[in-house]
């Protein structure tokens, strides 16, 4: 093992590539890094709301706002986007993986292809992009990784069980590549957010009570710049999934989580 | 335990529909809330959907029936809250409808800009303002809020835009303003916004006792930004109409533009149906006039306790327990507006319903841009009483009629309780408006002052 020293890492991070920036959670996020000046390159599927996300994080301050439409599903194109992104911000302090997709649960028990989707989009093609930015990072010995998971990955439940198995697996990725990379100086953050009242939920009746996006993004915030590791938000569900992973299975297989 | 699903993505359309109620509380309606998160969501939203059966709301800070439309789809627009630019050079903010006046004002006070017109609270949203062409302390001096709308883009459900401005589309621009978000809907507007050196206000708070003290505080008020009176409607005889006139002014002095704290007290629950009785109250009255000690107190405050001092005190309206409260809140023209008032309060204090708040204040003559604005230069009244049906609504009819004899109107943004001739007396307008009306918007308000539920 090497025990070359590692550069301080940044606090304040200032050039973040954001992929998936249409979501919810990562506009909130976007927008207080907007207002710190930040310079931020986005990605999403839709032109159309990309377009109005950056004018909203450049009116907010933001030093300087890139755009790339992409669907990044397409694994293929992903070497030339992050390049083109690196190259654009000049850099990359933070990678903040926030896209993914709740997918049709029900539908998705009947289907393969339904399932192979979710899988897809949330764990095989996330893998993909952290391939390729770890691959940037570790010899430069700088930089964060922060991946947006789930506290549905951490126990599969009837309810959402497919969406949760593609967020399990990603945790189980993103925890190994920490492992591997953070004695490189590279910072790996895996969030799990609680449901939170974004439009990936707004469908649940009880969407208007979940936690506020901006609450859940503060954390986050907060977190990427301390260099955590891992985070639950809002913190409540930390012990939450404490208890719901410890209940023994022939108990909870009756449960109707 | 049980934990709910979240995860399970559902079709709009299959959500149940659920109570939705308005800031006063009352009526409470059922249904299917639809939140719009982007400017497209409007069309999908609207698709399949038949006329007459949906409303854009946005904080529901509408006392009454205004914001709501029972067994129909609300589209709550609060997600829509993207800034699109803002030039510091003229103080111009575009942004989408769903922004709330809190959200303007975290961005635009620590960069030197303030509201060109606040209301009594900053959650409304900058879409809802422009419909109920919201009114403020200056009022006198700028007039409603949508003599500052530059311009605004209104999507009609039949897939037409238009930009509207003074100009460019005038009429759909005055039918919008005031216009109770029923001719289409607005995505985005343009406000003027205006420059400040500090968040602080020169304030002056002023004991009077009657109404002639006050029309002479508010002659004596005239080149001040902002006034409004807080009156005690509790008291009788020498105290009758006592009050204290509150006027301030932007404080010159170049002094730090930092950002609100976010509010922290919530109140916790929902109070008995007795909490708010006579005695409560006038208890409350007699408290605050006597607060101010002296008869004319000088401070330097905050815009925040100035401007909305209920706000921090998230869910204020649980004080009126279940029943929820009543809003009244008139418009009389100058030439009635000083017998009209004294009328109106003696009925107030003689039916024995206290009114925990109740603000007065003179109108200016600024013109309102709206077809169906509600200010018009004179005086208003607004009070709120909480709802006791066997009283609380005689009380309400008798107002109302007087107002109408005394040739002033009702804000349709506080109303629960206008019959449709009073409606339709107030705002002998109303025809021309609905004409302007998306058949697919309408709301438990519109149907019940106007009996309409066909497309015109």
């Amino acid at each position: 093992m090497s025990t070359t020293a590692v550069p301080p890492r940044t606090s304040n991070p200032r050039k973040i590539l954001v992929l998936g920036a249409t979501s919810g959670i990562a506009e909130a996020t976007c927008r207080i890094w907007a207002a710190e000046g930040a310079h931020l390159f986005l990605v999403a599927r839709n032109a159309e709301k990309l377009a109005a996300v950056a004018s909203d994080l450049r009116t907010r301050g933001a030093a300087f706002v890139d755009t790339a439409v992409a669907d990044l599903d397409d694994t293929d194109s992903h070497h030339a986007l992050l390049t083109h992104a690196v190259n654009s911000l000049a850099g990359m302090d933070v990678a903040y993986l926030a896209h993914g997709i709740l997918g049709d649960q029900p539908a998705a028990e009947q289907d393969f292809n339904t399932a192979a989707q979710i899988l897809h989009t949330n764990l095989t093609a996330p893998v993909s992009l952290l391939t390729w930015l770890s691959n940037y990072c570790v010899p430069r010995h700088t930089g964060t990784l922060a991946i947006l998971s789930s506290v549905a990955g951490d126990r599969g439940r009837k309810s959402n069980y497919v969406y949760g198995s593609s967020k399990a697996g990603l945790s189980a990725f993103v925890s190994g590549l920490r492992n591997r990379i953070d004695r490189e100086g590279v910072t790996v953050l895996t969030i799990k957010p609680g449901p939170t009242r974004t439009a990936m939920t707004a469908a649940n009746p009880k969407s208007a009570k979940y936690a506020d996006p901006d609450k859940v993004a503060k954390s986050i915030a907060a977190a990427i710049a301390a260099e955590k590791d891992q985070i639950y938000v809002p913190f409540i569900w930390q012990p939450i999934m404490f208890i719901i992973r410890n209940i023994p299975e022939r108990i909870f297989k009756k449960l109707n989580l | 335990m049980s934990m709910s699903d979240p995860y399970r993505l559902k079709d709009a359309s299959q959500i149940p529909s659920a109570p939705f109620e308005s800031w006063g509380r009352y009526p409470t309606y059922p249904a299917h809330t639809v939140p719009l998160h982007w400017q497209s969501d409007f069309a999908s939203a609207s698709a399949g959907l038949h006329n007459g059966g949906a409303l854009a709301v946005g904080m529901g800070r509408s006392y009454g029936d205004s914001c709501l439309l029972k067994d129909g789809n609300l589209f709550v627009t609060t997600g829509m809250n993207r800034l699109i630019s803002f030039d510091p050079a003229t103080g111009l903010l575009t942004a989408e409808a769903g922004i709330t006046l809190a959200q303007i004002l975290d961005f635009c006070v620590p960069r030197g800009f303030f509201l060109p017109v606040s209301p009594g609270t900053k959650y409304v949203t900058l879409g809802g303002a422009i419909a109920n062409d919201i009114h403020g302390k200056n009022h006198h001096s700028a007039g409603t809020f949508g003599c500052h709308i530059v311009q605004f883009e209104l999507l009609r459900s039949d897939g037409t835009r238009r930009l509207c401005t003074p100009d460019q589309n005038p009429d759909w621009f005055t039918a919008t303003i005031g216009g109770l978000g029923l001719t289409g809907f607005i995505s985005w507007a343009t406000l003027r916004m205006k420059p400040i050196v500090s968040r602080m206000i020169d304030y002056e708070g002023i004991q009077f006792h009657g109404i002639d003290e006050f029309l002479s505080l508010t002659e004596q008020a005239r080149n001040l930004e902002y006034t409004v009176s807080w009156v005690d409607v509790t008291s009788t005889g020498k105290n009758f109409l006592r009050g204290i006139f509150m006027q301030g002014d932007h404080s010159p002095l170049p002094a730090e533009l930092k950002p609100s704290p976010e509010p922290k007290l919530v109140f916790p629950f929902e109070a008995p149906g007795f909490a708010l009785n006579h005695a409560t109250v006038s208890l409350f009255n007699t408290a605050f006039f006597h607060k101010q000690i002296h008869k004319r107190v000088v401070a330097l405050q905050d815009y925040e306790p100035f401007f909305y001092p209920l706000d921090k005190v998230l869910h204020w309206n649980r004080m009126y327990g279940k029943g929820g409260l009543l809003q009244f809140q008139y418009a009389i023209p100058w030439e009635h507006a000083r017998e009209a008032t004294v009328a109106v309060m003696k009925e107030v204090a003689k039916s024995g319903l206290a009114s925990f708040l109740a603000v007065l204040k003179a109108f200016g003559d600024v013109p309102s841009p709206g077809m169906m604005s509600f200010p018009l230069p004179g005086i208003t009244l607004a009070l709120d009483f909480p709802i006791k049906p066997d009283k609380s609504f005689p009380l309400f009819e008798r107002l109302a009629d007087m107002t109408r004899e005394f040739g002033g109107r009702l804000y349709p943004a506080k109303d629960a309780a206008m019959t449709a001739s009073q409606f339709q007396a107030f705002y002998p307008q109303w025809e021309q408006f609905a004409r302007y009306r998306d058949p697919l918007l309408t709301s438990s308000f519109w149907e019940r002052v106007t009996g309409d539920r066909l497309p015109l």
